[in-house]
């Protein structure tokens, strides 16, 4: 791999462009229409073309005005057909831009003898071209492209920061920010104006597919990054830049692990942001896929250790005419409670090591210490039925159930709360004696 | 009604002038671009002709017109049949997609295959094989428009990120991939791949035979699908989770309708293309919810108006060479679409339109006659009701009040007394008394029965009295045993 300044200009376009676009799509995922950005970008073609019919040039700046006043009309029409005819906001919605863009072919082909504008290059991009087209900015020569899409950003920047407010509440409430007297409409068609002129500036370097790729893929990895609003906004900004570094590393480099020669680094790019996006999927700290399955892997073993306890403190109970062989407290768990398993064998061990349990000539038997514990948990089951019962007309067999899933999360104030009641007698429904309460498991 | 409440508030003006502004600017755009078609077709037809094609489109004669029609010439009848079939199976299939609001499943879904199909294609000729033949890349698109639409359900279901994010994110990532993966194509010395780019704009006028076939298997096996499983996806479509306590499998009939979309979509996007491909399975299915209420008959409308369009475009695009075909299709099922939204039956805009007109007529005549009624109850008897009284009585502007004066008139309620005042005549007292006895009678229920205090009835009992029926009138006269709801028009329970 041989990098030049050449790959840094593209690298720094891409990373503009992708900030430039995470401020808007950010509010794009928060309010629901991530699939506008994908409407705006195929509906803007005959904004293009209509602006090349009614000027007769590739002048940059009408080609920007007509498309970016399409991608608005986009919006408005799909609100109307979502409004008026009762029609489902995204299928509206792909009723307007299929419209517009089988609309914009149909210009373009008329169009196509006079000038190259051809629908590969509005899908595609050149992001690998943009340097070429160099301006010269303080002295430095910079790409057209980066200088056009650092505008976006900055402006993008600037009225994402002043309107912070009124978006954040409209994107979370529109109906505070209704009575708060922000207008919605307004907050809406600002927010589409965005998109859009966003859109039509980033998709003449990149191409509609990456844009799309650019306001909704780092967006939603921030999302489950963080619950912050304006770390979201941070993040998004961040990763997108991230995603078009490594999109052109990886144009570059990846496919010659297969033997080929290099690829386009718009693709590449939103290939790459699909790949942070699925790191922040798997290991995001709250809303990550592993966090929560190590989550719920504690709760599943504490219970499991719970449920362990309680067993053997009831087969204890019953005399010690049963004891629990070591193999058999699974399938006994299975009967008794419909766990076992993995889970159980993990809590077993978990509390041998704890010295809550130990096991004597393959038979397991509470410690002192595990006793102690299992006395609690019995206590507050069956304090539980108790409650429940004296309460509510409940038949005694649908009582068990509920004080299943109650001993696991009964504190010991609640605990004390039943006992203060008059008279608490020393069995539970089913007849079986309430543990008494000791100094330490009170 | 809220007119007149806005302007009570004094938010009016700034209100009308937003949606006025709204409404200028989205007439401004049709404008445009009804401008923008006809020019298009206009420079179509007087043909700058340049100097080397000559591309003129030319009137047809009506020869040409009725070959195109009556299918004489084999390639139309190739492509009109193709597409036509294709839009039956996509129009129904995307009912069941549109009613379980996943109608941009098939833009996500289709942008998804783009990898299978150059993987397939890499595939292929790294083995020796064309790179271009059909079924393989046909199950390369499958693979991957199922792990697309399995993406998409899984990130929906297993993040806090919505639908239309995770469609968003499966369409733009997977049609990245797809992009790089076509561009190493395109640096590979073996094979070129010119052929694939066919998958995104489609070929539809160049249709062969053998994909018609497809086509028309695959409608075949949609619809018969559908009406194998006709009780169980409208099951699904209204209500999922009834389906799911009635012990229906609900993710494999979930996967057998996505199944029928993979499929229908795949086949199509070779045939066609990807956006016309998108818009058979949304538009025709947007356009039949306008003409029935009734799941039967929208799936039927739909596959029809899906069938018709792609007739109709296709023959449009026959008759005129340089019209690309499947953008002719698409915009072809756009006019029907619009057509069925303003003029559908059942939820078209303009019945719903009318009705909502005669409703606000009619609230305003009971308005104009309970006004009048009261003012004649409180003023002196036959001296009649000026109408600067009439203003004050309700916010209504004085265009409006002139209006339903005028109506009333006509209908013989009211008539014109001494000095520009009015009268209710013996037919519009009648009438007059039975909506003033309405909104008391609820004026009293609501005070006797909900403890509502008497300064704040009126505004309810305004909103009731056009819509209590003799039913409810009756059970409110019962409930209200009182000497004032025997009356034939009670007293009003508040100051007028």
């Amino acid at each position: 791999m041989n990098w030049s300044s050449y790959d840094t200009w593209i690298v720094l376009t891409g990373a503009l462009c992708a900030a430039a676009c995470a401020l808007p799509g950010t509010f794009l995922v928060l309010r629901r229409m991530s699939m506008m950005g994908d409407a705006i970008s195929h509906a803007v073609l005959p904004g293009l073309a209509a602006a090349f019919m009614l000027t007769g040039s590739r002048g940059s700046w009408v080609m920007f005005a007509g498309a970016a006043a399409v991608g608005v009309l986009t919006a408005l029409f799909t609100q109307w057909v979502h409004r008026l005819g009762k029609v489902e906001e995204s299928a509206a919605m792909g009723v307007v831009f299929t419209a517009l863009f089988a609309l914009g072919l149909v210009m373009l082909v008329q169009a196509a003898d006079d000038v190259d504008l051809d629908p590969g290059c509005v899908l595609y991009g050149s992001l690998e071209l943009a340097p070429l087209d160099a301006r010269s900015f303080f002295g430095a020569s910079v790409p057209r492209a980066a200088l056009m899409l650092g505008a976006v950003f900055l402006v993008n920047l600037v009225l994402v920061v002043v309107f912070y407010k009124e978006l954040r509440i409209s994107s979370f409430d529109p109906e505070l920010s209704t009575t708060l007297g922000i207008p919605g409409g307004l907050m809406h068609y600002g927010l589409m104006t965005m998109v859009a002129v966003t859109t039509v500036a980033a998709f003449e370097s990149v191409g509609s597919i990456l844009v799309i790729a650019m306001l909704i893929v780092p967006a939603a990895s921030a999302r489950l990054l963080t619950d912050r609003l304006w770390l979201t906004l941070a993040l998004s900004v961040a990763l997108g830049a991230g995603g078009a570094a490594l999109g052109h590393v990886g144009a570059i480099t990846v496919p010659t692990w297969f033997g080929f020669v290099d690829t386009g680094t718009a693709g590449m790019t939103a290939a790459a942001a699909g790949a942070i996006f699925i790191l922040c999927l798997l290991a995001g700290p709250r809303h990550g896929l592993v966090s929560r399955f190590v989550h719920r892997l504690g709760l599943a073993l504490r219970i499991a250790r719970e449920d362990v306890l309680g067993l053997l403190y009831r087969l204890e109970e019953a005399g010690g005419a049963r004891r629990a062989r070591a193999g058999e407290v699974a399938s006994l768990m299975r009967s008794a409670i419909g766990g076992g398993g993995t889970v159980t064998r993990l809590a077993v061990a978990d509390l041998r090591r704890r010295g809550r349990v130990r096991s004597r000539s393959g038979e397991l038997h509470l410690t002192p210490l595990g006793r102690e514990d299992a006395r609690k948990l019995v206590r507050s089951h069956r304090l539980w039925e108790t409650y429940v019962a004296r309460h509510f007309a409940l038949p005694p067999d649908h009582l068990h159930p509920s004080a299943e899933r109650a001993e696991h999360f009964l504190s010991r104030d609640m605990r004390r709360a039943i006992e203060d009641e008059a008279d608490l007698p020393t069995r539970d429904p089913h007849g079986a004696p309430i543990p008494e309460r000791t100094k330490e498991s009170s | 009604m809220r007119n007149e409440e806005c302007k009570m508030t004094g938010a009016a003006p700034w209100a009308g002038f937003r949606r006025w502004c709204r409404v200028v600017v989205g007439l401004l755009g049709v404008f445009l671009v009804l401008w923008a078609s006809t020019s298009a077709l206009a420079q179509a037809s007087a043909g700058r002709s340049k100097s080397l094609a000559d591309t003129r489109l030319e009137l047809p004669s009506a020869a040409q017109v009725a070959d195109v029609l009556l299918l004489r010439d084999y390639n139309t009848r190739v492509v009109v049949l193709g597409t036509m079939l294709l839009g039956l199976g996509a129009g129904v299939i995307g009912t069941f997609l549109l009613l379980r609001k996943r109608a941009l499943m098939g833009d996500a879904l289709s942008h998804a295959t783009l990898p299978g199909i150059a993987l397939a294609f890499i595939v292929m000729t790294r083995f020796g094989g064309s790179g271009k033949s059909l079924p393989g890349l046909l199950v390369g698109a499958t693979i991957f428009g199922g792990i697309g639409v399995a993406c998409v359900l899984l990130i929906r279901g297993a993040t806090r990120l919505k639908e239309d994010t995770a469609l968003g994110i499966v369409l733009s990532v997977f049609f990245g991939l797809g992009v790089s993966v076509l561009g190493v194509i395109q640096k590979m010395d073996t094979g070129s791949a010119a052929g694939l780019e066919s998958f995104i704009y489609g070929k539809t006028a160049s249709m062969l035979a053998s994909d018609a076939k497809l086509i028309a298997g695959a409608a075949a096996l949609t619809v018969v699908g559908c009406a194998i499983f006709y009780k169980e996806f409208s099951l699904l479509c209204f209500d999922e989770s009834f389906a799911r306590s009635q012990g229906w499998p609900r993710l494999l009939l979930d996967g057998a309708m996505m199944a029928m979309v993979v499929m229908i979509t795949v086949i199509g996007l070779g045939a066609v293309g990807l956006i016309l491909m998108i818009a058979l399975l949304v538009i025709p299915p947007a356009a039949a919810r306008f003409w029935s209420h009734r799941l039967g008959p929208t799936v039927l409308i739909a596959g029809g108006i899906g069938a018709a369009s792609g007739w109709v475009g296709a023959s449009i695009s026959a008759l005129a060479a340089r019209l690309p075909a499947g953008a002719i299709i698409v915009l072809t099922a756009a006019a029907a679409f619009v057509l069925s939204m303003i003029f559908g039956v059942q939820r078209g805009v303009l019945v719903r339109g009318v009705e909502l007109w005669r409703l606000r007529r009619s609230v305003a005549r009971q308005h104009l006659l309970r006004a009048m009624y009261e003012a004649e109850e409180s003023g002196s008897a036959g001296a009649g009701v000026g109408e600067v009284e009439l203003l004050r009585a309700r916010s209504w502007s004085r265009r409006a009040l002139g209006g339903g004066l005028r109506r009333a008139r006509s209908a013989g309620e009211v008539e014109p007394g001494d000095a520009g005042r009015w009268r209710l005549t013996e037919a519009g007292r009648v009438a007059a008394a039975r909506v003033v006895r309405n909104h008391r009678l609820w004026e009293l229920y609501l005070v006797t029965h909900a403890d509502i205090a008497p300064s704040h009835v009126d505004r309810d009992a305004d909103e009731l009295e056009h819509v209590l029926g003799a039913a409810m009138v009756e059970e409110l006269e019962l409930l209200l045993a009182r000497d004032e709801s025997r009356a034939v028009v009670p007293a009003s329970p508040h100051a007028l």
